[in-house]
């Protein structure tokens, strides 16, 4: 498998404060990678970097062996769906939340509600269409930023912590949910997590991070 | 009656169609300026924002005062001719309504998740696409500067007073025709104007309301 993302020297600092430094990683297309690491090891601000939401201050990053610099933000960010801690979803009906990275890429209507409509039914949250995103529980709306992050096709997806402050059964059933998902896709996954059963569950490749170092 | 009189039905269409435009005009400069302020860290943004504040409460007829310096024929843009003109006390009435915008704008677009953004950016939103998200997101908080910003206008009179002259035909609106009537002692024209001011401001406040609590069940 070849490398769809290539770090090498990767540093970030906040606060004058290294908060990430990666020497080498590649993530291999079509893997399922895991980021695993304590609060504060840097697991988030890893996949800020490789949404590009967040600049490094050096580090040569490199996109389907492109240098990551020659592709212009945008261009770059329209390859990637990135699913962030608590949802966070918008203000409207749940249909309209899934739909919005797809009104992003201006795709024509009728493929716009084909998808979102697909991906709130493969999520198994299709009966909550037309509800409220405010009104929905904490399970039902990770599976509402979920369905809306698959909906777009990303190369890469990102998942911050994607099982975190859910209930044991919920978590469970999203875990399955999941693993058949991204078996039946080709889309390079790097998702988050603190948990040693997430990793075993879903993960295909895995990387430890401790204080912002890669130890593993 | 009074209603019976063109001329109150002229100064009427004059208030509206100038606290109208100045209202727009300051939606159209504070609504991203306030988007600015509430989205950039640069240095001096506080301070900024603190003016942005404190304008907020600019007096009306210090506003007139300077603008009317600013537009007499010995000022420094006295060439225009705008003086005692209905563009006078607009640009006046924008000095005092933009500011309102901005700061309810801001601190609308301050109460969202400030993750909000990032997680739009990371579905490949552009910019401008990310920014519009958060003008719909903050929809009713918007609506609600909006209707602030077209309240301080409309029943401003120290500005229109100073900027506008007053002048029948010309400039006079509802606020410097109340003022008008009190100091000839025509009190029962003055309280009809008041009333006909308060109708139409509650009337436009009302529509508002209506797309905003609209929006606020959807």
């Amino acid at each position: 498998m070849s490398g769809i993302v290539e770090i090498h020297d990767l540093l970030v600092r906040r606060e004058k404060r290294a908060v990430l430094e990666i020497d080498q990683l590649i993530i291999h297309r079509g893997t399922v990678l895991a980021v695993v690491g304590q609060n504060g090891a840097g697991k988030t601000t890893l996949l800020l970097v490789l949404a590009r939401l967040l600049k490094p201050e050096h580090g040569n990053i490199r996109f389907n062996d492109q240098p990551m610099e020659d592709i212009p933000d945008l261009s770059y960010r329209r390859h990637v769906g990135m699913v962030m801690q608590d949802s966070i979803l918008l203000n409207r009906p749940v249909i309209d939340n899934v739909a919005i990275g797809l009104h992003f890429r201006h795709l024509p209507k009728n493929e716009v509600t084909r998808r979102a409509e697909e991906w709130l039914e493969r999520l198994g949250v299709s009966h909550l269409r037309t509800r409220p995103a405010m009104q929905l529980s904490g399970g039902e709306a990770r599976r509402v930023a979920l369905a809306r992050a698959f909906a777009i096709q990303p190369d890469l997806l990102l998942l911050d912590e994607p099982f975190s402050a859910l209930d044991l059964a919920s978590r469970h059933k999203l875990q399955d949910d999941l693993k058949t998902i991204l078996s039946r896709m080709t889309t390079t996954t790097v998702f988050s997590t603190h948990s040693e059963l997430d990793v075993q569950h879903l993960a295909i490749d895995k990387i430890e991070l401790d204080g912002g170092k890669l130890i593993k | 009656m009074i209603f019976n009189n063109p001329d109150v039905w002229e100064i009427t269409l004059l208030s509206l169609k100038v606290s109208g435009l100045a209202t727009m005009i300051s939606l159209l400069i504070g609504l991203p300026m306030g988007t600015m302020l509430a989205l950039s860290k640069f240095p001096g943004r506080s301070a900024l924002l603190s003016l942005v504040n404190t304008g907020m409460a600019l007096p009306p007829v210090v506003v007139g005062l300077a603008v009317a310096m600013t537009l007499w024929r010995s000022g420094p843009l006295g060439g225009l001719h705008l003086i005692y003109t209905p563009t006078a006390i607009v640009i006046a009435q924008i000095i005092i309504s933009a500011p309102v915008v901005t700061g309810l704008s801001a601190a609308a677009i301050q109460t969202l998740d400030p993750r909000l953004r990032l997680q739009l950016l990371g579905l490949g939103a552009s910019r401008a696409q990310m920014v519009f998200c958060l003008w719909r997101e903050t929809r009713l908080p918007l609506l609600a500067a909006l209707m602030a910003g077209f309240g301080a206008v409309i029943s401003e009179v120290g500005a229109s007073m100073m900027v506008g002259g007053n002048i029948r035909h010309q400039t006079r609106v509802l606020t410097t025709a109340i003022v008008l009537e009190t100091n000839k002692g025509e009190f029962t024209s003055a309280i009809a104007l008041g009333i006909l001011l308060l109708l139409i401001t509650f009337m436009i406040n009302l529509a508002l309301t209506w797309i905003q609590q609209r929006g606020a069940r959807k």
